[in-house]
């Protein structure tokens, strides 16, 4: 009886495993084919003849290198920025003590339930007032501080014994240098998160990156693919290669951290 | 100790995030919802001064334009219908890999996660072409069980059940995890003393299982909602909105109305319109959620 609903279960668990992965695995497999072999009938699923030139024609014809490097960039400067910004915020709420503290964090709390659509067109006319459209900066400047991070990083900074700030006042630390060797090695672990949420986040962002930029040299690699899928409908494979590269980078991170991802998601989950 | 030298390192550490939350964040909203009330368009965009007040006539034209009604109604239809089956597609995996008799766990769930952090616009790629009519995937596995094919995409009738079952497939590992977080924190005693006083599985998953995962349901409902409120991306990559209308979303037209057509007014009072949605069903959840802690 056990057995037979262990079995059952196993079997659920893999058909669902199934479904979850053949699009995915579709996708790696209709990249390597080449041009027109998916448009048959039946469609195929496994390749007759492996081909790289599909990938080939992405960074040689339509320079989609060129994206890739730019998603890379602002993934990493976006990360880098707003870890700095936010962890500096969120420990600055967690231990000192200033009048307005309290309301000044519930009042930030209360507007994330602003959905970023609002600000976009402001947003739009002031980055172009600035002369930010299609920069570098009309991505990074908006991902600088974000309100949800600085939140964890409170949560988690606060949990650190004040004790521990005293020892280090005590010892002469400037209140730089105790955030800088203190607060950041003990935040580690939540930083780690943060890191992975915001450089998927910014990766995968479209609709920003979407507005910002207006010219194909500074596409990110959702932009930039969302645009070939407009032109070239027709080539399956081509554009299957797209969302192989586009994909590959995240998955290969989670891959990588999903320890410190998945335990990102419980930390959002139970706010409040 | 509370010398200048704190208030100093204060201004360092909160003065670039506040700056630029008040900056790129608030005052933008704050604009925005001046914006509402005017006439902004491609002639204020060059010169401001041609951006006149009108009071409340995007928002009436908003209440009169079909175009959002059929907007409203198609997000309303992939919040109502995709957010429940996608929480019960969650609850469903979760459940099974919560279950003790199970192995690989850990495999099982990196494999239910891996759409979750994919870039929608690659998965929505991918998807137009398994839901291709001659050539997809979908239709061929369907053909292969003696069904008759489907034009997923062109017909009006199935082009938003085809965004729900992508958006689905997509999403249920997010709340799986929150789920079986969840699972984890019921106490096993219950299910001891229950199983003691003979309560069989049915029973203990309606009387043990569902109760305590209340709280965890309401919150990821609420999350799922303001997400899918949100859909964008979906309709833009697979069928533009269309056909006739009929996968058109909210942000998918404030995003034509405000850079394609730069009705930059109408478009702003239709992200109101937006953020007035999202904020009474926060609201709803911030109550149901006081209510049960002043039961307890």
């Amino acid at each position: 009886m056990k057995t037979l609903r262990q079995s059952a279960l196993m079997v659920l668990l893999v058909v669902i495993a199934v479904t979850t992965l053949l699009p995915l695995v579709w996708m790696v497999m209709a990249s390597f084919m080449p041009s027109g072999d998916a448009s048959s009938v039946p469609p195929p699923f496994f390749p007759r003849t492996v081909t790289l030139e599909q990938y080939i024609g992405l960074f040689t014809r339509l320079h989609l290198g060129r994206s890739l490097f730019n998603s890379v960039l602002l993934s990493v400067a976006v990360t880098l920025i707003s870890l700095v910004v936010n962890s500096m915020a969120g420990y600055a709420f967690a231990k000192y003590r200033f009048r307005g503290r309290a309301p000044l964090f519930k009042l930030l709390i209360a507007s994330m339930v602003i959905p970023a659509q609002v600000t976009m067109l402001p947003l739009f006319l002031l980055l172009n007032k600035m002369g930010l459209i299609n920069t570098y900066f009309g991505v990074i400047i908006p991902g600088m501080a974000s309100i949800f991070g600085i939140f964890l990083i409170r949560q988690f900074a606060m949990t650190i014994p004040d004790s521990l700030l005293e020892a280090a006042r005590m010892d002469g630390a400037s209140d730089l240098r105790i955030y800088w060797s203190v607060i950041l090695p003990l935040c580690k672990p939540i930083l780690v998160t943060l890191a992975i949420f915001t450089f998927m986040g910014t990766w995968n962002d479209f609709l920003w990156p979407l507005i910002v930029m207006t010219d194909d040299a500074m596409y990110t690699l959702p932009v930039a693919l969302a645009n070939l899928a407009g032109e070239h409908v027709q080539d399956t494979e081509l554009m299957m290669a797209g969302s192989v590269m586009t994909v590959l980078p995240v998955l290969v991170v989670f891959a990588a951290v999903q320890k410190y991802y998945l335990a990102g998601i419980m930390a959002g989950s139970v706010k409040e | 100790m509370f010398g200048s030298s704190r208030a100093r390192a204060l201004l360092i550490f909160l003065g670039p995030a506040l700056l630029a939350i008040s900056v790129f964040f608030f005052l933008p909203v704050l604009a925005a919802l001046v914006m509402s009330f005017t006439d902004f368009d491609i002639y204020s965009l060059g010169d401001i001064r041609y951006a006149r007040f009108v009071g409340f006539r995007n928002y009436l034209q908003l209440f009169n334009d079909p175009l959002f009604w059929k907007a409203l109604g198609n997000t309303l239809y992939f919040l109502v219908v995709g957010g429940p089956l996608s929480v019960a597609v969650s609850l469903g995996a979760a459940l099974l890999l919560h279950s003790r008799l199970v192995r690989f766990k850990p495999m099982f769930r990196f494999i239910y996660f891996m759409p979750v952090v994919t870039t929608l616009v690659a998965i929505a790629v991918v998807w137009r072409y398994v839901y291709h009519p001659r050539f997809g995937l979908l239709n061929a596995a369907m053909g292969a069980l003696g069904f008759s094919p489907i034009d997923w995409l062109g017909d009006p009738d199935w082009a938003m059940p085809a965004l729900i079952i992508m958006a689905v497939w997509k999403n249920f590992g997010y709340n799986m995890i929150i789920f079986i977080a969840g699972l984890q924190n019921i106490p096993a005693s219950l299910y001891e003393a229950a199983s003691i006083d003979g309560a069989g599985p049915v029973q203990q998953f309606f009387k043990i299982t569902l109760p305590m995962l209340a709280p965890t349901t309401l919150f990821i409902s609420i999350i799922t909602m303001i997400g899918y409120f949100q859909f964008f991306a979906e309709p833009y990559v697979m069928t533009l909105g269309g056909p006739m209308n009929s996968t058109l979303s909210i942000v998918l037209l404030m995003y034509q109305q405000g850079f394609r057509w730069w009705n930059m007014g109408y478009s702003a009072a239709l992200a109101f319109v937006l953020f007035a949605m999202i904020l009474v069903v926060s609201v709803i959840q911030t109550r149901v959620q006081k209510q049960k802690g002043d039961l307890l």
